[in-house]
Formats: structure tokens, sequence, C-alpha cells
């Protein structure tokens, strides 16, 4: 009789738990490829924003790394399955953008909707590379970062040099690369993740050097690639004399995911990747103490590097829901947009604050003055004006781009090619995918 | 006499029994490989807004790529290697297994064993082994003078693929060896041991030709498994790097039309390696079989 009884109350308590639910909200899919720590931080969002009204519930889900996300998202609009947010990582913009008849543009959503919207509440390098050619924002910025550099202060301690003073150009990263392993400190100076993000793409924005014709990208279809100029070739050029010296080691195609352990490991001294790292790495030194800079540069190329451009994602909204739930889903980013969700976002995982007002709030938190290093990643990618070299790329078929430029940096450190050949080569077969894209989307 | 005949009068009941295999076919297979060709012929967007009818274009693209020419090679090298590795060591262990008669159940369980891992995980497995890093193999080859990095040489590359492809299989032709071996009548052996065969000719004029059903049939078996199911060993070791060393056609198929979302060149690829396999078998159907004894 006791044990029915106990068993009754658990079923009230359950019932009563699940109450809410049963009620007509309207469910709102969100497809998202953040995993572990970050996928944590934004379930915790979209229970924020279910807790704060009861008309919509926002249901995300996990799909995979960002390639797979697209791919599941796509494959799902042609099955008219798809889900009403889907977040894109900046390589597919491209693609995003091309799909007009698939995506609802952010603008014509808050206006449709009679949601506040405001696009200079962002940071300028975040509307710029979002924006259309006539300025408006298509996809609602979630999780921008920019590449950033890392390096280990006990190593630098324990090779004779100052752990206040990081590198600031690539003949002093070369210099103290050579001390830190002739010392012992450390077996390698440095390594880094994504060879084309950072050490081509982002290389290129801050020497103010072109990677492609019309703007990066931004002018249009007809683009071709021009990253085999003579910066870029140099910079290769000494990658792979850094690697065959052993001052640099490489960590793999696509986001390079041998370089963090090197790095972890104490194996490597410096570590370049994105500024969204930063909860990665100090979760993983605790042996020693990290230090946080901007990336280096050729100071014989300028004297005057210009801002670092975006990685990280956006949220598209896709069309073919009802109209219910594009209500559900611009309140959603009215609430994504506030200073206290940003903010609490951009602390936690090291990705840039969206809005000035997020920034502006960890500013009078104090919170950028506690945690020394963190907002290096805004200095450096609102320094100076950016110029149509530094506003960001724009290519169809990045993705499949990008691993080409991996392929042509691999056959470089095999020493199959020399810098200047890889480079033209992943050009060569980089525009025939440029015209791929161009063909389909005309 | 006249032998006796069974006759089976009605003439639908046949069909009816056959409808399901023949749905499952139909719709797991046949349509699927129509709509692959059928997108091998066409240009198309990712979102299948826009698709173009263009001929031939996609194939003649594709052998016009040294990319791609460069990848059948790779595949050939890929599929040899793994069909022979896998095979010969497992039919080694098979015959090692036969003649242990205490604990040969023993043996045959614990040697099963991979073929319950999943590929993707064979290949995490591997690829830890073998990480530049922090592996224990490079560590222990280093100690040997053999520098052992994956992510730069292709050739280390290629032959940590074939290793961790053909363990995952060696179970599986292990099974079919043992399930063989054990049907060659002790009979023969023995008599041909009487007449002073030793083990090494026995094995060859005795055991070895009549295995030759369950060689060739893990022959077929083990090219389709190299050419078709190491997708997920690939991903998860090397990604078809470094450049390229590694792409394999089952594995740019995928890059190309997922990663890629280039559905057009992605499918006439998959054409072509359907077209390959189909060779193959009909190949070995019509030659290699003529010389197995069943």
């Amino acid at each position: 009789m006791k044990k029915f009884a106990l068993l009754l109350s658990t079923g009230v308590v359950a019932a009563l738990a699940y109450a809410p639910a049963a009620s007509a909200q309207t469910e709102i899919a969100w497809w998202h490829a953040m995993d572990a720590e970050l996928g944590k931080k934004l379930e915790e969002i979209a229970q924020g924003f279910n807790d704060s009204q009861t008309e919509y519930k926002v249901v995300p889900t996990y799909k995979g790394t960002y390639p797979e996300t697209l791919t599941a998202a796509i494959a799902a609009f042609r099955a008219n399955e798809q889900p009403a947010i889907v977040q894109v990582f900046e390589v597919g913009t491209g693609t995003m953008m091309a799909a007009k008849g698939a995506v609802y543009p952010v603008y014509q959503l808050m206006a449709d909707n009679g949601e506040p919207w405001d696009p200079s509440g962002f940071l300028a390098p975040v509307t710029g590379y979002y924006s259309d050619t006539e300025g408006n924002i298509l996809s609602m910025p979630f999780n921008s970062s920019t590449p950033i550099m890392y390096y280990n202060k006990d190593v630098f301690e324990k090779a004779g040099l100052d752990p206040e003073t990081p590198p600031k150009t690539w003949a002093e990263l070369e210099t103290m690369s050579r001390t830190i392993m002739e010392s012992g400190a450390a077996s390698c100076g440095f390594t880094s993740g994504w060879i084309t993000w950072v050490q081509t793409e982002n290389l290129s924005a801050i020497h103010d050097q072109p990677y492609g014709t019309l703007e990066n990208g931004f002018g249009g279809l007809g683009t071709e690639f021009t990253f085999n100029g003579p910066v870029q070739v140099k910079h290769w050029d000494n990658l792979k004399k850094w690697a065959d010296d052993g001052l640099f080691q490489y960590g793999g195609p696509g986001g390079g995911a041998d370089a963090p352990p090197k790095f972890y490991a104490q194996e490597c001294a410096i570590y370049m990747n994105s500024s969204a790292s930063r909860a990665g790495v100090i979760a993983n030194s605790k042996d020693f103490e990290v230090g946080f800079a901007p990336l280096p540069y050729y100071d014989d190329v300028t004297t005057d590097p210009k801002n670092s451009i975006i990685g990280g994602a956006t949220l598209w909204t896709l069309n073919g829901k009802d109209p219910a739930v594009y209500k559900g889903v611009a309140q959603f980013y009215t609430y994504l947009s506030q200073p206290e969700v940003q903010a609490a976002w951009h602390q936690a995982t090291g990705y840039l604050p969206i809005t000035n007002a997020a920034y502006e709030l960890g500013q009078s938190q104090d919170y950028y003055a506690q945690n020394p290093g963190s907002d290096i990643a805004i200095q450096q990618i609102t320094r100076g004006t950016p110029t149509a070299n530094s506003k960001g790329v724009r290519f169809g078929n990045l993705t499949q781009a990008r691993a080409v430029v991996d392929e042509e940096f691999e056959a470089m450190l095999a020493g199959s090619k020399t810098a200047q050949e890889a480079l033209d080569t992943a050009v060569e077969r980089g525009n025939q995918i440029l015209r791929d894209f161009e063909a389909a989307n005309q | 006499m006249q032998a006796k005949r069974t006759i089976f009068p009605n003439k639908v009941l046949p069909y009816v029994l056959l409808v399901p295999q023949l749905a499952v076919t139909l719709i797991f297979f046949i349509w699927p490989a129509l709509q692959a060709v059928k997108s091998s012929f066409e240009r198309e967007d990712p979102f299948g807004f826009k698709t173009t009818f263009v001929w031939f274009e996609n194939y003649r693209r594709l052998f016009a790529e040294a990319s791609y020419i460069g990848s059948l090679g790779r595949t050939a090298v890929f599929a040899t290697s793994v069909t022979v590795l896998s095979m010969c060591l497992s039919l080694l262990l098979a015959v090692a297994v036969n003649r242990v008669l205490r604990t040969n159940r023993l043996y045959t369980t614990l040697l099963v064993w991979p073929y319950a891992v999943a590929p993707v995980v064979v290949g995490i497995l591997w690829w830890f082994m073998f990480n530049p890093t922090i592996g224990i193999a490079p560590y222990m080859l280093r100690a040997l003078g053999v520098s052992w990095n994956h992510r730069v040489d292709g050739v280390d590359a290629m032959i940590l693929v074939i290793i961790a492809a053909s363990w995952k299989q060696i179970s599986y032709n292990f099974l079919f060896f043992v399930a063989g071996l054990q049907s060659v009548p002790q009979s023969l052996i023995e008599a041909a041991a009487i007449d002073g065969a030793g083990p090494f000719k026995r094995f060859w004029t005795i055991v070895f030709p009549l295995l030759s059903p369950t060689t060739f049939f893990l022959l077929i078996v083990n090219i389709n498994y190299a050419m078709f199911d190491t997708f997920g060993i690939i991903d998860a070791t090397t990604q078809g790097g470094p450049a390229q060393a590694t792409n394999i056609l089952v594995y740019k198929v995928y890059s190309d039309g997922f990663l890629g979302l280039n559905i057009g060149s992605s499918s006439a690829q998959s054409v072509v390696l359907m077209l390959i396999v189909i060779a193959l078998t009909a190949i070995q159907f019509r030659f290699v079989e003529r010389r197995v004894q069943y």
C-alpha cells in the first residue's frame, strides 16, 4: 500500500512537471554545431528564452560539425523538413546568400514581425561581413571569433625571454622560437589551427593583400582567387622553412586537430587559433600560465597592420514555416541581442561580443580588467579602418576551396612543391571551384 | 518411369512471395542508384532551386581532373593491399587455430571481436596509436630511427589506413576461413599424410584448393569492403589527406558531395564507382570462378 502511494505520488509529480510542455506552445527547431562546453552554454541560452515567455519553445538540436549541420539543413530543406533556425559557419555564407529562395533575411523577418532591429548596434566588422551589397543583414550574428595568439609564459621564462613581451612581428617570433628551442624550454616554437583561415585568409587581411578579385568576392559571383601574391608566398615559404627547422609544427588540415594538444602538452610554446579556443586553452593549461596576444605581422610589409577577419557562425532563418513560428523566431533574436545574454555568451566562450552594448556591459562589469587578454580579439578586429582586403572573404563553395588550400599546403610541406607552386595550383584549382559555383547559381 | 515433378499451379503466388524482397531492392538500391545516375547528368545548386541538364559535362570534367585520376590509382593500391593483407593474415590465423585442439573456441571468440567494432571507432583507435604527437607507435618508431608523421607524409598515411582497414576485416575473413577449414574432410588429409606429404604440401595441394569457394567469396567481399565500407576509417584518421594521399574514391564522393555540396560531380563519381565494382565482380565471376572447385 505504501509502495502504491509512493508510485502514485511520483506519478503526480511527473504529471505536474510535464504540465507546461502540454500547453499549446509553438516549437521552434534550432539546429546547431556547438558541442561540449559551447553546446551546454547554447542550451542555457535557449532555456533562458523559454523561461522568459510561455508562447514559444526553442528546441536546440546538435547536428555535428559545421559542414555536417549545413549539409543536414540543406537535405532537410529539400525534403521540406527544415528547422526554423540553422547555425551556419562563415564559410557557408556565400552558399546561403546565393540560396535566395531558402532564406528569410533577418532584417525582413524583424520588420515583418515588428521587433526592434538596429544594425548600428552591432560591431562594425560583424555587420560588414554578413550584409548583402545593399547593406542589409541577412543572418542573425551569433558566434563570431577571430584568430589570436596564445603563448606559454612559463616556457618564455625558462628560455630567458620576458613573459610579458610576446612577439609582435614574424621576425621576432622566429628569433624567440629559436631561443626557446635552443634553450630546451620547449621542443617547438609554434603551431597553428586553421592554416587556411589563420595563416592565409587572415594573413592577407592583416597585410592588406587581396584574397580574391571583386573585393574578396563581396562584389559578385564572378570573383577569382588571387592569394598567390608575394606576401602569401613569402609566408608559406617561411612556414615550410620553419617546419623543416622544427620551429613550426603542422597541426593537420581543416581546424588542425593536432595543434591544441601540442600547445597543452607544452611541446609548442606558441599557438595561433580562434579567440573561441580561449575556454579550451584555459581549461587545459592548468600546469602553466597562458598569455594572449594579437597575431604577428611582417614589419617589412606593413607598419600599420589591418584588422583581422571574422570566423564563427550566424543563425539563418529558413523559409517554409508558419507565420507563428517566425513571430517566435523574431522574439528569440531580440532576446539574443540583449546585452546581458550577449555578454554572458561572450565571456563564457571567448567569442566576440556581437553588440557594442555587450562590450560596454563587459567594461562596466570590469570583466576585461579582471581577465587580461580577453579583449585582444575585439581590439584586433576593430583596429584601423577596414579596407576592401580586410573586410573579410566571401566565396561560394569555400569549404571545398579551403580543402584545396590545405592539400596544397601539405604538398609543400612534403617537399613536392615550392610555396609559389603550391599557391599557384591552389588558386588555379580554387578558381575552377568558383566557376562551378557561379555556373550552378546563375 | 517418368520422374515425379512437383507443379505449382498458382501463377500469382510466386510473385506475391517475391514482392517484399523486390520492394526492398527497388526502394533502397535501384531507386537511389537511378537518382545518382540522373543527377550525374545535371548541374544543381545545393538547395535544388536550379537544375540544368549538362549531358556528360560532369564526367568530362572528372576525367580531366588530375586529382581524380590520382584517386583512382590510390584506390587500386588501397583495395589491393587491404584485400591481400587481411586475407593472408586471416588465413594464417585460421590455419593456426584449426590446429589447436583444446582452446580453439577461445581463440576463435577472441579473434572475432574486432568485427564488432564500428569502422569509425577503429579509425579513432589507430589514429590515437599513430598520432604523431601523443601516439605510442611513432614514439616507438622514433626509438628505431623511423620518423613517422602521417600528417605530412603521404606514404605513412596510406600505410596507416591500410593497417586500420585490414585489421577490421581480419575477423570477418577469419570466421569464414575457420568454417571452410572445418569442412575439409579429415580423411583426405590423413590419406595424404600416410602417403608422406608434409604439412605444407598437404595445405597447398588439398586444403587450399578445397577452400577456394570460401576464398573466392571473400575476395569479392573484401574488394567491395575496401572500396565502399572504409569511409568511416578514412574519415576518422586522415580525412583523405595529406595532399589527397589517402583520398580514395568513396571518400572523394563524400567530400565533394557532402562537404563541397557539388552534387553533380559527386553523383558522377558514384556512378563511376558503381561501374567499377560491377565490372570487377563480373570479371571475378567469369574468370576466377572457373578455377574454383566447389
